[in-house]
C-alpha cells in the first residue's frame, strides 16, 4: 500500500503558495487514484499553524510539521534536514511537493538520504485503473516528452506549477504533530535577496502574457539606423502597460555581454529556450525573434502564442503560434501602446 | 592570504543545441536516433561552471580544477579537444552514457565514486561545481546526491556568482523566482555549486592551456572505467516528441493600426 506525503515549504507570511495548493491537489488525486491511499501534509517553515489550518478539509490523515526560526529561510541544510524527517516520520513511500527554487535546491538530497528516488519537473503524475503510478516529465530541454514508472521508494516527485488544479478547500483548525530534525552546526546564512530595481524588475512568473523580445530590436531598420533607445522604451512601456513578464532569445542577451547596443534591462535570467526557462503563461507574444527550430522550446508552456515578424519564414510563428503578424515590431508596438494607455 | 581550493566540476556532453533530436527505443530504454553520431558539446551549464572553476583557481594560487565526465569516452574525447583549450584541468573520465534517460541516483553514484578516488583531492577544500541542470535529463538531481555522499551538506543551485573573502568563506547568489537572486554566506569548503549562466565570458582558446591538458587527457580516457548505469526500478512508457503542430494563420499587410487592436483584443480577453 502507498503512502503519500504531500512536502511544501510555507511562505514567509504563513501561507502557501499557489504551486503548493497545485500540488496538493496531485497528491489527493494520486491518493484517491490508488483507492484511498493515506495521504500525510508535511510543512516546513518558521511557523506551520496558519498553512495547516487552511488545509485542515483537504483529507490528509495526519498534519506534521517542522517549525522554528532556523526553518524559515530557504537553506540546503535545514531544509533537507527537515524533508527527510517529514518523509520518515509519515512513513511516506511517495513525496509529492511543489517545483521551487527552494525544493529544487533541497529534495534530491533528501531522497538520496532516504535511499529513494527522485524526479523533478513532473508535469503530471497519476494512478491507472491497476494501481500502476505513472509520472510525466520533459528530456532535452523540453524536446520530447517521457511517461516513466518506478518500482524503487520512496518515490520524491516535483511537480512544475500550473499542471493541477490549486486546492481551495475550506479553512478550519488542525493539529499539527511537531516532528523533532536534528541539525548539523549551520554553515550557511542567508542574508537576503537582490532583485533588479523595481523599473528594471521584469520578469512575473504570474503574468498574463510572456512578451518574448529577440535581436531584431537590436538591428538596423528600414532607415539603416539601429534604434536601442526607442526599442527600450517600448519594450519597458508595454511591459508596464499590460504587466506582462519579459522573456528574451539568446541571442538578445549574449549582445548585452558584448557591450553592443542592447537593452540595459535584459539580462540572462530573462533569457527563454534551450539554455534558458521555460515559463509558463497562459499567453505570450514573440517579437523580433528568429531563432532556430530547436530553440523555440522557450515556449513550450505558453498556452496561445502569437508572433510579429517583417519575415513570414520567423521559425517561432510557422506551425507554432497561432497568429504571425508579418510587420514591423516597431510601427505595431508604438500603437498598442498608444491603445493599452488611452484605456 | 588567498585560500586553496580543490574544485571538482562535473559534466559530461549533450547533443549540439542545434541539432534535430528523435526520441527511439531501444532493449535497454530509450535514446535517441543516432546519438552517437550527433555532433556533441559540453553540457551548457556545466561549460559555465567550468570556466568559474578555472577563474576561481587563477585568482587563488594553488588551487586545482578537476573535470569529472561520465559519458561515451570516445564522443567525450572529441568534445574535450576543443574543451581543453579553454581553462586548464585535471579530466577524470568514466565510460558509460550520458544520455538524458539514465537514472540520476546511478549517475550520481558513480561520480562520487570517481571524486573519492581521486589522487591528492582534499575534501576539506573541496568546492564540488557543476552545472544546475543539464541540457539531456535536465533534472538537477545529480549533483545534490553527489554531494550527499560526499557529506557536503552547504548546496547552492542556479548560482550567477561566488565572491570569496580572503578567509576562505564566501558570498554566493543563486536564481531564485521572479528573476531575482538570494544572497547567502557560507563558512568555506567543501560546499557545492550548481553553476546557472554566471558572468563569465567564454575563454579565448589558449593553445598553451590546451597543450597542457593533453598531458592528462588521453591518459585519463584510456583509463576510464565502465559505468554501471543500469536503471534499476526505473522504465519508461513512452517517450515522444509532441505531436501538436499549430495551424498558424499568417496575417500580411494588414495596417499596423489594426494589428494593434487586435494584440490589445487579444490581450484583454479571458
Ligand atoms: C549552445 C546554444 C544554446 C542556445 N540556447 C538558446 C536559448 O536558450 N534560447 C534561444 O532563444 N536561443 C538559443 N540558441 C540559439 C541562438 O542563439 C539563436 O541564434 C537565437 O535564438 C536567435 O536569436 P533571435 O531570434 O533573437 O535573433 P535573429 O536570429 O537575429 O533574428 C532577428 C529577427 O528579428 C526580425 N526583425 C528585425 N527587425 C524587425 C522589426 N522591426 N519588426 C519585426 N521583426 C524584426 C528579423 O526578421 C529576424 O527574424 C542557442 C544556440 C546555441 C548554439
Amino acid at each position: 500500500m502507498e503512502s503519500i506525503l504531500f512536502l511544501a515549504c510555507v511562505e514567509a507570511d504563513g501561507s502557501l503558495a499557489k504551486a503548493a495548493r497545485e500540488a496538493l491537489s496531485a497528491a489527493k488525486n494520486l491518493a484517491a487514484g490508488l483507492g484511498g491511499a493515506p495521504l500525510v501534509v508535511g510543512l516546513i517553515g518558521a511557523e506551520v499553524q496558519s498553512a495547516a489550518n487552511a488545509l485542515a478539509a483537504c483529507g490528509a490523515a495526519r498534519f506534521l510539521g517542522v517549525a522554528g526560526a532556523e526553518f524559515a529561510p530557504s537553506r540546503y541544510t535545514t531544509d533537507t534536514a527537515a524533508a527527510t524527517a517529514l518523509a520518515k516520520a509519515a512513513g511516506a513511500t511517495i513525496v509529492v511537493a511543489p517545483a521551487s527554487s527552494r525544493t529544487n535546491r533541497c529534495l534530491a538530497g533528501a531522497a538520496q538520504r532516504l535511499g529513494g528516488r527522485v524526479d523533478s519537473h513532473a508535469t503530471s503524475i497519476a494512478a491507472a485503473a491497476d494501481g500502476k503510478i505513472s509520472l510525466t516529465r520533459w528530456y532535452y530541454r523540453q524536446r520530447m516528452e517521457g511517461v516513466l514508472t518506478r518500482t524503487a521508494r520512496p518515490w520524491v516527485v516535483l511537480l512544475e506549477s500550473g499542471c493541477a488544479p490549486a486546492y481551495a478547500g475550506v479553512p478550519g483548525t488542525t493539529t499539527v504533530e511537531a516532528v523533532a530534525v536534528e541539525l548539523p552546526a549551520l554553515r550557511t546564512t542567508v542574508t537576503g535577496v537582490r532583485a533588479p530595481a523595481s523599473d528594471a524588475q521584469t520578469i512575473r512568473p504570474d503574468a498574463k502574457l510572456l512578451f518574448v523580445a529577440g535581436a531584431g530590436w537590436t538591428k538596423k531598420q528600414a532607415d539603416g539606423q539601429v534604434h536601442a533607445t526607442e526599442a527600450e522604451q517600448l519594450i519597458l512601456g508595454f511591459l508596464a502597460s499590460a504587466k506582462a513578464s519579459l522573456g528574451s532569445t539568446k541571442s538578445l542577451v549574449d549582445l548585452s555581454g558584448e557591450g553592443q547596443a542592447v537593452l540595459k534591462f535584459m539580462s540572462h535570467l530573462n533569457q527563454v529556450g534551450q539554455t534558458g526557462s521555460t515559463p509558463r503563461h497562459p499567453k505570450g507574444l514573440a517579437t523580433c525573434c528568429h531563432g532556430e527550430e530547436p530553440h523555440t522550446v522557450g515556449w513550450r508552456f505558453i498556452n496561445e502564442r502569437r508572433a510579429i515578424n517583417l519575415n513570414a519564414a520567423c521559425s517561432w510563428a510557422q506551425g507554432k503560434a497561432d497568429v504571425l503578424y508579418v510587420a514591423d515590431a516597431f510601427d505595431v508596438m508604438r500603437k498598442v501602446n498608444a491603445l493599452l494607455s488611452s484605456g | 592570504m588567498p585560500s586553496v581550493f580543490h574544485i571538482v566540476v562535473c559534466g559530461s556532453i549533450v547533443p549540439d543545441p542545434l541539432q534535430t533530436l528523435e526520441p527511439i527505443t531501444t532493449p535497454t530504454g530509450p535514446a535517441l536516433k543516432n546519438e552517437l553520431m550527433l555532433p556533441a558539446v559540453l553540457d551548457p551549464w556545466a561549460w559555465h561552471a567550468l570556466f568559474e572553476a578555472a577563474n576561481l583557481a587563477k585568482n587563488n594560487p594553488g588551487s586545482k580544477v578537476w573535470l569529472v565526465a561520465l559519458g561515451p569516452k570516445a564522443k567525450l574525447q572529441q568534445v574535450m579537444m576543443s574543451v581543453a583549450q579553454k581553462a586548464p584541468f585535471e579530466l577524470v573520465v568514466i565510460d558509460g552514457p550520458a544520455s538524458g534517460f539514465t537514472e540520476s541516483a546511478e549517475v550520481a553514484s558513480e561520480l562520487a565514486a570517481a571524486i573519492t578516488s581521486i589522487a591528492g583531492l582534499d575534501k576539506t577544500k573541496l568546492l564540488l561545481f557543476g552545472g544546475w541542470e543539464s541540457a539531456s535529463r535536465g533534472a538537477g538531481t545529480t549533483l545534490p546526491m553527489v554531494g550527499e555522499r560526499l557529506g557536503i551538506t552547504d548546496q547552492f543551485q542556479g548560482v550567477d556568482q561566488i565572491s570569496v573573502q580572503p578567509d576562505g568563506s564566501f558570498e554566493v547568489l543563486e536564481r531564485i523566482e521572479g528573476g531575482k537572486h538570494q544572497v547567502s554566506t557560507c563558512a568555506g569548503a567543501p560546499a557545492l555549486l550548481g553553476w546557472a549562466t554566471g558572468n563569465l565570458p567564454e575563454p579565448p582558446n589558449n593553445p598553451q592551456v590546451g597543450m597542457a591538458n593533453m598531458r592528462t587527457l588521453m591518459p585519463a580516457l584510456q583509463k576510464a572505467k565502465p559505468a554501471k548505469v543500469t536503471n534499476t526500478g526505473l522504465a519508461y512508457a513512452s517517450v515522444a516528441l509532441p505531436k501538436q503542430r499549430r495551424e498558424t494563420r499568417i496575417v500580411k499587410d494588414m495596417p499596423a493600426d489594426e494589428i494593434a487592436q487586435e494584440i490589445v483584443a487579444w490581450i484583454r480577453a479571458d
